[in-house]
């Protein structure tokens, strides 16, 4: 046992009870860039700013949505090098239903299967807990579907939710403004106005992203091109 | 002789309206010794899926038993039931998994899916698909159950007409086959009921 030492959990229990090194994760996504998403009746949106560190970075080169099957999208706050991780493998998970079944895996099945894998993450040795929470947007016989995953391997089911920076001031924000008929138009457009909320500088198409997801079953990324036509839509 | 015609067997699925029927001999011999008269080919994985296995009949039990097992694990996990088209892709991938020592039975599929549309399949050995409209048939009887359906099957059946089919269609096949025979055992399942009866044939 050479190696016993060193293959301890680094979540150990603190004589609180708590786990403090989920508790920092959550601080790292906490302080990671804003995200939200609100289901609409007939869709989904997600959305995230997309704050570059610097004006030289090409930004047509940064994807933070990201589709993990076709009808299914998601989006991070914290840190993207983690996010990479966890969606290769829900890809991977989603394939392996596909294979098996020969149907498109339902949404709460591939968050469960991510949430697993962030929970093994949290007690496993030699490894940390992520640093990112996801939004999860998907659309199957269930209808319309947002889910939240947090380090710890929780998720939940929302209407409307945010996570990042200003996450008070967006959910309070989301409270106001969500309704249960509201299309999924109305969605982007509140989506935005939610991200304009708590935005540092002008909004513009290059540094906001969206993912949407209608009844067509099929999760698309705006361009920028779609998302500056949203924008103005709310000016 | 080849093991799939060891322990002797006939099977068949037929599509009626909003409806279909499953079959089966009930023999189990070795050779052309009968050992059982009462054996159990067909299954019920839930109440609007059955699923039939021809071939040997240690490896239909085997196979019987990991499909239940798969499906309860499904069930607990998704909170819902396996559609039939579901089920046959689970039944495929679990048989192509022994791809090369594979179980000696030859699957036949009928279930009622989405609004209670039927849907059969039977598959080789080895999980290799084969879906139909109006009929399916496996065991050491095929051949003779293929000329019976073909001549009998009509579509858009009643339950009642589709039993009388289905039973013609079995007892008329079975006494062409020395390996099959003893009876029948019938389900007719319907979305709101499952029929189920014990055909006499001839009883040698």
């Amino acid at each position: 046992m050479g190696d016993s030492q060193y293959s301890f959990s680094l979540t150990t229990f603190s004589p609180s009870g708590k786990l403090v090194q989920i508790e920092h994760a959550l601080t790292a996504v906490g302080s990671g860039q804003t995200s939200l998403g609100i289901k609409a009746s007939n869709g989904v949106v997600i959305a995230t700013e997309k704050k570059l560190p610097s004006i030289l970075v090409d930004e047509t080169s940064v994807q933070k949505i990201q589709l993990l099957t076709p009808n299914i999208g998601v989006v991070y706050s914290g840190m993207g090098p983690d996010s990479r991780v966890l969606v290769r493998k829900s890809r991977k998970q989603a394939e392996q239903y596909h294979r098996l079944y020969k149907e498109p895996i339902p949404v709460t099945q591939l968050v469960r299967e991510t949430a697993a894998v962030m929970q093994e993450f949290t007690q496993s040795g030699g490894v940390r807990p992520f640093g990112v929470s996801l939004l999860v947007a998907g659309f199957d016989d269930k209808g319309p579907q947002l889910y939240q995953v947090d380090p710890s391997g929780s998720y939940f089911s929302w209407k409307a939710s945010a996570m990042g920076k200003n996450v008070s001031n967006a959910k309070t924000f989301l409270e106001k403004r969500y309704t249960d008929d509201m299309e999924l138009d109305d969605a982007v457009h509140t989506a935005i106005l939610t991200l304009k909320e708590g935005f540092e500088g002008q909004i513009s198409s290059k540094n906001i992203e969206i993912g949407i997801i209608s009844a067509d079953k099929t999760f698309r990324v705006l361009t920028p091109a779609e998302i500056e036509d949203y924008l103005q839509e709310v000016e | 002789m080849s093991i799939f015609e060891y322990n002797g067997s006939a099977l068949v699925a037929m599509v009626g309206k909003n409806c279909f029927a499953i079959a089966s001999d009930r023999r189990l011999g070795v050779h052309l010794q009968t050992v059982a008269t009462d054996f159990q080919r067909i299954f019920k994985i839930h109440d609007k899926l059955f699923l039939g296995l021809s071939g040997l009949g240690s490896d239909a039990q085997t196979l019987h038993q990991r499909l239940v097992f798969r499906h309860k694990l499904y069930q607990l996990r998704e909170e819902r039931d396996m559609k039939p088209e579901t089920f046959a892709s689970l039944v495929s991938a679990v048989l192509y998994e022994k791809r090369f020592g594979p179980y000696f039975c030859q699957p036949v599929i009928a279930g009622l899916g989405d609004d209670d549309k039927p849907f059969i399949c039977t598959m080789d050995s080895i999980g290799a698909k084969e879906l139909a409209k109006d009929f399916v048939v496996a065991g050491t009887a095929s051949e003779s159950l293929y000329g019976a359906c073909e001549s009998m099957f009509k579509p858009d059946m009643d339950h009642e007409e589709l039993f009388e089919t289905v039973s013609q269609a079995l007892i008329s096949s079975i006494d062409r086959d020395c390996l099959s025979g003893w009876g029948g055992h019938v389900y007719v399942v319907t979305p709101t009921e499952v029929t189920e009866r014990i055909l006499k044939g001839r009883m040698d």
